[in-house]
């Protein structure tokens, strides 16, 4: 009988695990999308307050892993009271024509450990192409952390027209970061 | 017993001359500026006029330094006490406003979250938080030292120019980069 007061427990435990945890709750309170760029040589600090995120990830199914965020362009602090109301026009952003950026993953694959690479599209201001961004996932509970980075070339996007098309003054690379605090439920059998 | 006064030392001479550029430069830089809607041309020109406060104010505190270690040359005798007042006064009031006016724009451009980088390639360490409040304040503050500074410095050149062409005596001579004699 000892024998089985030890092994039972042993053979249930892994069961419950076994029950695919999907992370896919954004917790947009907790979460941010930020973006830092250079100014005349200034390394300067942006964010956007807006956003959110239908996304799907189980650690053991990477290969089913869904993202698409969305992120409210007019929401923007680009970290310079001065250029918060210049972003939003027709040589920036022109939020009025093109409110969001769209990015939709095409992909996940393990870099090993907790380190994968996510591809996908990014969408802005009418014009669309392929990212790649390093990403590392952290959970602990029923609460993982998305994080991760890539380089935008504002230019590819038409992201500043005209006499701001001068990268002297605000550098073409842009790097974006994303924290996204995501929350799991038991996947639906 | 000396006719004319010791002229000031020729470093004293090459920093007061030099910061006299950088002010009438930066100054009327920082007039235009303000006022320029959001373009290029204004991100180029801010930076600009950071970079000619950075590099004044090492000038300033080599000056400073200079001027601890230098006693300037003595006024003639004849100077009227009130004139010797005035003019100690002035001088030190001009001091305090060159260590003022580039601290508190480096302190307002930390404050408006706009990090100083002088030339675009040292990045000068931010003393404050990026702080909108306070950065308004500071860029109140850095106007107003910069008015007092004008105003000053109407006496400053008035003074120079009334010891050299009204008095005809050898006050202004001591601060130029050539003799007359």
């Amino acid at each position: 009988m000892k024998f089985f007061r030890l092994i039972l427990p042993l053979c249930l435990l892994p069961a419950i695990p076994a029950s695919a945890v999907e992370y896919n709750q954004l917790q947009v309170g907790e979460s941010s999308v930020a973006f830092g760029y250079r100014q005349m040589g200034v390394p300067m600090e942006g964010r956007f307050a807006r956003f959110s995120a239908q996304l799907s990830f189980d650690p053991v199914r990477i290969a089913a892993a869904q993202a698409r965020i969305q992120v409210n362009l007019a929401s923007i602090d680009t970290g310079s009271l001065d250029a918060n109301d210049e972003i939003q026009g027709k040589k920036w952003f022109n939020t009025k024509t093109y409110p969001e950026a769209v990015f939709v993953s095409s992909g996940l694959k393990s870099l090993g450990g907790n380190r994968y690479q996510a591809s996908g599209k990014l969408s802005l201001k009418g014009k669309t192409f392929d990212v790649l961004a390093p990403v590392t996932f952290q959970s602990s509970g029923n609460r993982g952390v998305f994080d991760g980075a890539f380089n935008i070339k504002r230019l590819d996007y038409a992201i500043g027209e005209g006499e701001w098309t001068d990268v002297a003054t605000v550098a073409d690379e842009v790097r974006i970061r994303f924290h996204l605090v995501v929350n799991a439920v038991a996947a639906k059998k | 017993m000396r006719t004319s006064p010791e002229k000031y030392t020729t470093t004293a001479i090459v920093l007061h001359w030099l910061l006299a550029l950088f002010f009438f430069a930066a100054l009327p830089l920082g007039l235009y500026m303000h006022d320029l809607p959001f373009s290029p041309a204004r991100l180029h020109l801010y930076s600009y006029h950071k970079w000619l406060g950075v590099s004044a104010f090492l000038l300033v505190v080599l000056r400073v330094l200079w001027r601890a270690t230098h006693r300037p040359p003595a006024l003639p005798q004849w100077t009227p006490a009130m004139q010797k007042i005035a003019g100690g006064v002035l001088h030190a009031l001009l001091y305090v406003l060159m260590i003022a006016i580039p601290l508190s724009g480096w302190l307002m451009s930390s404050a408006k979250g706009v990090q100083t980088v002088w030339f675009g390639v040292l990045p000068l360490p931010d003393l404050l938080a990026k702080d909108k409040v306070l950065g308004d304040f500071l860029a109140a503050f850095h106007r107003l030292l910069n008015y007092t500074l004008i105003f000053l410095l109407l006496g400053h050149v008035g003074a120079a120019l009334k010891h050299r062409f009204f008095d005809r005596d050898e006050i202004f001579s001591r601060m130029l980069p050539w003799s007359r004699r």
